[in-house]
């Protein structure tokens, strides 16, 4: 067999040429001068030259714009050249390569037989300052090639086609039973199974009560099973909680018991579907249909492989909210990256540049998204050094289904339907990866827990489980994440007992382990309970979608899990021990959070208060987010009612996304928001909490949900646990959820939780993230056309301020321009906020409102300069306002605009309750306040600072 | 009766539901049948009045938007399709669509193939924003009389309209085939200005027909602009541009067959 190797280039200028060197230039690779990208496409078989020719101008190039070469390997090398390397990259066996699946598909369509196998690549000629050739600093070729999923070679490189190895049963017995404490111990860490000792000696003494050793199989299914990651142990562990402030010793059972499905249960929405206990919480829309919301992590992967690991993440949440039966309607991406300017010297050995951290995450985002066709409608992006070394990305998806279809009622008997993508080593060990602290090597050791999505396939995943659903076609389904079929069929079968043969499992290349097939987290799977007269109807559903169908077993009705390879038991576990004998943790917790005092008298700032206000719109947290958002399809599906961005020229940032569903009758729709403040979280977890859930609500309000519709998701990314005081700030967040679920009536329906997102550095410090929780909330509008955007809209109208003002400077963005930090506490949550949001709505319901925009960070001067860029107005503030009015921050505030004729009704709906004229709109392109003019100009300028420098 | 329209739904489509409320709002009868179904002849195109290839990411972009999704056309439905267009039946390709249309060589529909293609946005990003579009072709049914602009998203990377040579340009001129073209919000030319013309493409041109008309190909989505609450200046009172009426002209003429 030969390998043919083509090389495609653009004729014109290609656009990623410029980007390569810019990024390069950003990370002070100043003496790279010019970089040209050509693809490589490598394809293994038997060819004539007539039938390379027409590979090369039929499939492989777009013979108008680019210009193909192709060679046999080994290429004739290139002539040397002083000022110039060649880098060529392909990926690394076991990655997912669709590409060159579909050439190897295509060529066969064309009629060209003689393919056998293909691969893709990419060339880089990199040109350098003649003088600097010789010393190279090769880290600039982490640029080019991420070693996680790709190799790289100078000069050429030869491609690693899917191997065809021989077929592997080869089971491993564990001696459990013979083992010391130490042993045990030792055996976690050796099979990265991240299990502590306790329940390790659980594991033993079953082992000694069933008389027997375990399987590799066996034991790997157990530490999947009890991962921080499928059974969230923190939340659920037994917590002695020391409070250093009031001196007192106390105990929580449970976090999640404790402070979140208690506050659920406790507000007893009649609108509450589901909460906790599915793939997604669930709640009414009307009288047709119901919506669901999941929001999820994936930290550690987007670390070490920043477009897999945001990739899969969208694509892991996508298929939680397929996991209730519901089609995807929207997707929602909060990112928070180290800063951006981090000279690479100062990061950690093994840590990806947060710039390329950013473009990655992003374009996995953008490319799982657009591709499966599910709009992006709401983020944020935030940064801050704790960020650098771990990144955090997550990721929600809203769902909606008709009533009354989605069931989880498996019956022994039912076939375990597999449906989706196939099995391969991807993602191995990936639950166990995530609840572990990375170091420098985290990223070579889990390469094969990076996994590379395919949103094609999800999408056929789509279509066909929306029409099995309406066609009744299945009992129970659930998707295929962390743990793999280990974990999805694991508890799915978890009331009843199955029995499955792995050898049915299709896979992508042969020679896995029975325990790599069961634990693979191979992307883009969903595991079903079908009776076995339904088979057929879905397989033919299947076939209309070009969707794989896998039959791998039955459920069973004794309650035990049984893994068959060829017929012969690889694990034969106790249900009721998988699934409840993991012993509970036992913690202690020590809150020591210092509180702050408000400072007496304010540092009088020695700028001018135009300066701060610029600076503010300039700082990277509230800059313009257009350039990501714009990369992200925000309008497929038709239903985007209230953008991501808003105003004249689109370019204002919007409160929270409107949308309306298709195939919804009525005016009705979904609103969703979200809340997230590390900067609160560093120094005040329990008033972090309360702030943000009281964010995600008043945004939701600000464009015209109805505050008694609002339920709520947790997403608490944290440091490790283990450590007293890292766990205190944690039981203090959830207190402080509970606390805002039951003042805003907001129940939570779902939560997650991601724990040591820390970094062991080689100098052995450990650098842990700020604390950080994400609320997103999930609302209805009942008539999309009241809606409200956050724009100016018509100079003369009145500004007033509602909510009870308290502007504080703890843990504001201020402190983050100015040149001395103000030490104060951070805002409180006043008991009338809820009050207010009501009456808010009433006045948006009754259409007084013709724009509202929140008070979050930068404060009130922020607020009115980005209603001012939305409108292309200009406002004057005429009532008085102090440099802590003007950038203080506080909760449950926002500016709203009225018409002058509606002032007396705006007046009644707001009776009794903190509101505030501060001035009007003018036509006069400048925002006033207490003697300062701005020009719009201005504002607008500072706010388009690009979040990349020198980008 | 309602004209059927068949929303063919090759493997990546994604905008079939989208413009499947369109084609409803219009007044025909949509019908989004897969790829597979058509293949193996259990519906059949001839039985449709209409035929819509509709929005995404057919094969993931695999070897170029469009590429493989043409190669499945002229693979599997060559001759078919090939009827169905010159029965003079309406046929319109949207973003991905049109990519397919272009890469199968039914459109321009010019003697010789390869001659004109749809490759990266100048900027050489995926970009999702609002344009405005100038209804150009009196020869197109799609745009035959639309007496006003037509602002409506896109949602593409690879929408920049090339031709390899200008004669080619002139006879799309003269031929009418220039059916959208991207302009600013007074109606006036974008001569290329980013991010009017929002992706490079030669002549500001949107959208293309084959000489007959009845074959339309464009980048922007109107099907994502067919109620007064999708655009983005409705809560600052604007009511301009639905993308409806391009389709109503496609139902009305498909209703006449």
């Amino acid at each position: 067999m030969t390998i043919y190797k083509f090389s495609i280039q653009q004729k014109t200028r290609d656009p990623r040429n410029e980007g390569y060197l810019q990024s390069a230039r950003a990370l002070g690779f100043c003496q790279l001068k010019r970089v040209e990208c050509i693809d490589l496409r490598f394809i293994e078989g038997q060819l004539t030259q007539a039938e390379l020719r027409r590979l090369a101008l039929e499939l492989l190039s777009d013979p108008l714009t680019q210009s193909v070469a192709w060679d046999e390997l080994p290429a004739p090398p290139s002539p040397p050249q002083a000022d110039t390397v060649i880098l060529e990259v392909s990926l690394r066996p076991g990655v997912t390569d669709s590409v060159a699946a579909e050439i190897v598909r295509a060529a066969r369509q064309i009629g060209i037989d003689g393919v056998r196998r293909a691969a893709t690549g990419q060339r880089y000629i990199l040109r350098f300052d003649e003088s600097v050739k010789k010393s190279v600093d090769e880290s600039v070729y982490k640029l080019f090639a991420n070693s996680t999923i790709q190799r790289w070679a100078l000069e050429s490189i030869e491609p690693t086609f899917p191997e065809e190895a021989a077929s592997s049963g080869a089971i491993e017995t564990i001696p459990i039973r013979a083992l010391s404490d130490d042993e045990l111990l030792a055996l976690s860490k050796e099979r990265r199974a991240a299990l502590d000792l306790a329940e390790m000696q659980a594991i033993r003494a079953y082992c000694k009560k069933e008389g027997r050793d375990l399987s590799d199989v066996e034991f790997e299914t157990i530490a999947q099973t009890w991962s921080e990651h499928c059974v969230h142990k923190t939340f659920k562990a037994l917590i002695t909680v020391e409070d250093k402030n009031t001196q007192q010793t106390t105990t929580v059972d449970s976090i999640i018991k404790t402070y979140l499905k208690s506050a659920t249960d406790q507000i007893a929405a009649p609108w509450v579907r589901s909460a906790f206990v599915d793939n997604a919480g669930i709640i009414d829309f009307d009288d047709e249909f119901e919506i669901s919301f999941k929001a999820e992590t994936h930290n550690h992967p987007s670390a070490v492989e920043p477009f897999g690991g945001a990739n899969t993440g969208v694509g892991g949440v996508i298929r939680d909210v397929l996991g209730v039966s519901a089609k995807p309607i929207a997707n929602t991406d909060v990112l928070c990256f180290g800063k951006q300017d981090i000279p690479l010297s100062e990061l950690p050995a093994g840590v990806i540049h947060p710039q390329r951290i950013l473009s990655g995450v992003v374009a996995g985002v953008q490319d799982y998204g657009n591709k499966i066709g599910v709009p992006t409608v709401n983020g944020a992006i935030l940064f801050d050094e704790g960020y650098a070394a771990n990144p955090l990305v997550f990721c929600g998806c809203v769902g909606i289904a008709p009533k009354g279809l989605h069931h989880k009622n498996p019956q022994a008997g039912d076939r375990v339907i597999i449906l989706g993508g196939r099995t391969g080593r991807d993602g191995l060990r990936g639950a166990t990866f995530s609840s572990m602290t990375m170091d420098a090597q985290t990223g070579e050791a889990a390469g094969a827990s990076v996994q590379i999505g395919d949103p094609i396939i999800e999408k056929g995943l789509i279509d066909v489980i929306v029409r099995a659903r309406d066609l009744r076609l299945y009992n129970d389904i659930t998707d295929c994440g962390a743990g793999g079929l280990s974990s999805a069929v694991g508890e799915m079968s978890a009331p009843l007992g199955c029995d499955v043969e792995l050898k049915n499992v299709r896979l992508k290349y042969a020679g896995l382990a029975p325990w790599e097939i069961w634990l693979s987290e191979a992307q883009e799977r969903m595991v079903l309970a079908v009776a076995p007269q339904n088979v057929r109807a879905l397989q033919e559903i299947c076939d209309a979608y070009n969707v794989e169908l896998t039959d791998i077993g039955a459920f069973a009705a004794d309650r035990r899990l049984v893994v068959r390879y060829d017929g012969v038991p690889v694990a034969d576990l106790d249900n009721d021990f998988l699934h409840e004998g993991i012993p509970q943790q036992k913690l202690r917790a020590v809150i020591n959070q210092k509180k702050t005092q408000p400072a007496s008298n304010l540092p009088i700032p020695n700028l001018p208060i135009s300066d701060y206000l610029l600076r503010l719109l300039a700082h990277p947290n509230i800059a313009s987010k257009a350039s990501v958002v714009r990369l992200y399809d925000h309008e497929i599906q038709g239903g985007s009612v209230v953008k991501p961005l808003s105003g004249v020229c689109a370019d204002a940032p919007s409160d929270a996304a409107v949308i309306k569903p298709i195939g919804t009758k009525g005016m009705k729709g979904i609103v969703l928001a979200n809340g997230v403040n590390p900067e609160y979280g560093k120094r005040d977890a329990y008033r972090m909490a309360l702030a943000v859930a009281d964010e995600a609500v008043r945004n939701a309000v600000a464009v015209g949900a109805d505050p008694e519709r609002i339920a709520i998701l947790d997403n608490f990314c944290w440091g490790d646990p283990k450590r007293p005081e890292t766990l205190g700030a944690l039981l203090e967040a959830a207190r402080g959820c509970r606390d805002a679920a039951l003042l805003f009536q907001a129940p939570f329906i779902s939560g997650k939780d991601s724990l040591n997102n820390e970094y062991l550095a080689s100098d052995g410090q450990r650098r842990a993230i700020p604390p950080t929780l994400l609320i997103s909330a999930l609302g209805v509008i009942e008539d999309v056309s009241r809606a409200v955007t956050m724009d100016l809209k018509e100079s003369e109208n009145e500004i007033y301020l509602v909510g009870k003002f308290d502007p504080v400077f703890g843990g504001s963005h201020f402190n983050l321009v100015a040149d001395e930090e103000i030490c104060e506490p951070v805002p409180q949550v006043a008991d009338v906020n809820p009050r207010v949001y009501q009456s808010l709505h009433r006045a948006i319901h009754s259409g007084l409102i013709r724009s509202a925009h929140d008070l979050s960070e930068g404060g009130l001067a922020v607020a009115a300069a980005e209603m001012c860029i939305g409108g292309r107005l200009g406002m004057h503030l005429s009532a008085p306002l102090s440099a802590r009015d003007l950038f203080g921050e506080t909760t449950g505030c926002l500016l709203v605009e009225i018409s002058p004729k509606n002032s007396v009704r705006f007046a009644e709906v707001f009776a009794d309750l903190p509101v505030k004229k501060l001035g009007r709109v003018i036509a006069d392109e400048t925002l006033n306040f207490s003697e300062t003019s701005i020009p719009l100009a201005d504002l607008i300028a500072a706010f388009n600072t690009p979040l990349v420098p020198n980008s | 009766m309602k004209p059927q329209a068949l929303i063919l739904l090759a493997y990546g489509s994604n905008r079939d539901y989208d413009v499947a409320e369109a084609l409803t709002l219009a007044g025909a009868e949509p019908r989004v049948i897969s790829h597979n179904e058509l293949r193996e002849n259990k519906k059949r195109l001839a039985d449709y009045q209409m035929l819509v290839l509709p929005g995404g990411f057919s094969y993931a972009d695999a070897l170029g938007a469009g590429k493989l999704f043409a190669l499945d056309l002229n693979s599997y439905f060559n001759e078919e399709l090939r009827a169905f267009v010159e029965a003079g039946k309406p046929v319109v390709g949207v973003c991905n669509g049109f990519q397919a249309l272009v890469k199968a060589d039914i459109l321009p529909a010019v003697e010789s193939a390869n001659q004109a293609t749809l490759t990266f946005n100048e900027r050489g990003r995926f970009e999702c924003r609002w344009v405005t579009l100038k209804p150009v072709s009196q020869t197109c049914l799609w745009t035959r009389g639309l007496e006003n602009l037509i602002e409506c998203p896109i949602a593409h990377g690879e929408g920049n309209f090339q031709i390899n040579d200008a004669a080619l340009a002139a006879r799309l001129q003269s031929q009418n085939q220039i059916a959208l073209t991207y302009v600013r919000a007074d109606g006036s030319p974008a001569d290329g200005e980013y991010p009017v013309n929002p992706n490079g493409s030669t002549l500001d041109i949107a959208g293309i027909c084959n000489p007959q008309g009845n074959v339309l190909g464009l980048m922007p989505h109107p099907e994502n602009h067919i109620r007064f609450y999708q655009h983005p200046q409705w809560t600052r009172g604007v009511k301009r541009g639905s993308g409806l009426p391009l389709f109503e002209n496609g139902v009305k003429y498909a209703s006449q067959l």
